[in-house]
């Protein structure tokens, strides 16, 4: 079954420069690896080690954020349509920062290695 | 280079301002391929944080898809610094995920004045570059260079380990 995955600008690279992919799975986390079979590298842009998807990726189906859907765990159907954005985050930082982040997100909440605070709290 | 209408930098220094002390953040989208901007979008910012930004989720989906259809691309990605100087963070470096966009960036940490900067960052390298403010209102043709600072030897805002 086919569906419909729009990457971002910054994962072209992967994908030959495509901004519309199509790929196969029951869930999102199957969709994933389909794709990284043809599009090798794709996946562990999204996927942490862990096996959880990054914290500072926005994917949704359709116009849900997967985050609401089950994460990796979302179910898809045929002709659904799936979007990846990378966020748009930043700023001056320091331990609010760093607080922000821990109480935003999912218990998953990773932290790119890059910008992982070396005072951060846990 | 980011050449930019005054009115839009007006609008996005009235919106730094009004979201201070808090961060502001924002795109500015214009049409595909001209690296103009030309439509200013306010974003929420869902961190709500003295020292940290975030689109929200569903507004950055809503917004984008609408620039698609518009066949826009996000020109300027802005938000404010609201207690240190207008450059990129380390933070800001490594989450920096529209390689083709300029990054404007407001300090409101003086109250009377505001400082503007634009870098491009790109594979976590970032690049200053001249700020030209348009002023279409009076004369399309009449264009005033501003150069804000060069950037000063590298600043590091981080906490330390203690």
């Amino acid at each position: 079954m086919a569906i419909e995955v729009r990457i971002p600008t910054i994962l072209r690279t992967y994908t030959g420069g495509a901004k519309v992919v199509e790929g196969a799975g029951d869930t999102l986390g199957d969709l994933l690896t389909d794709l990284d079979s043809r599009h090798g590298g794709l996946r562990a842009r999204l996927v942490t080690d862990a096996g959880v998807l990054h914290r500072f990726v926005n994917v949704y189906v359709n116009d849900e954020d997967v985050r609401f859907l089950g994460a990796l765990d979302a179910k898809l159907n045929d002709g659904d349509s799936v979007t990846i954005l990378p966020a748009v985050a930043g700023g001056a930082f320091g331990f609010a920062a760093a607080a922000a982040i821990a109480s935003h997100g999912a218990a998953a909440a990773v932290v790119p290695p890059s910008v992982t605070p070396r005072a951060v709290v846990r | 280079m980011l050449s930019i209408d005054r009115s839009i930098i007006d609008a996005i220094v009235a919106h730094a301002r009004r979201d201070h002390p808090d961060e502001a953040c924002g795109v500015v989208a214009g049409p595909a391929g001209r690296d103009t901007p030309t439509r200013h979008i306010p974003m929420e910012n869902a961190a709500r944080s003295m020292t940290f930004y975030e689109f929200d989720s569903m507004e950055h989906l809503r917004v984008w898809r609408e620039m698609d259809d518009r066949d826009e691309e996000p020109v300027v990605i802005y938000h404010s610094h609201t207690a240190t100087e207008a450059y990129p963070s380390r933070t800001d470096v490594a989450f920096a995920g529209e390689p083709g966009a300029h990054y404007l960036l407001v300090s409101t940490r003086e109250p009377d004045t505001e400082e503007i900067r634009s870098f491009r960052i790109v594979d976590g390298v970032v690049t200053e570059e001249p700020v030209e403010i348009v002023d279409a209102a009076v004369d399309p043709h009449a264009v005033q260079s501003y150069m804000f600072g060069q950037s000063p030897a590298t600043v590091d805002y981080e906490c330390s380990d203690r």
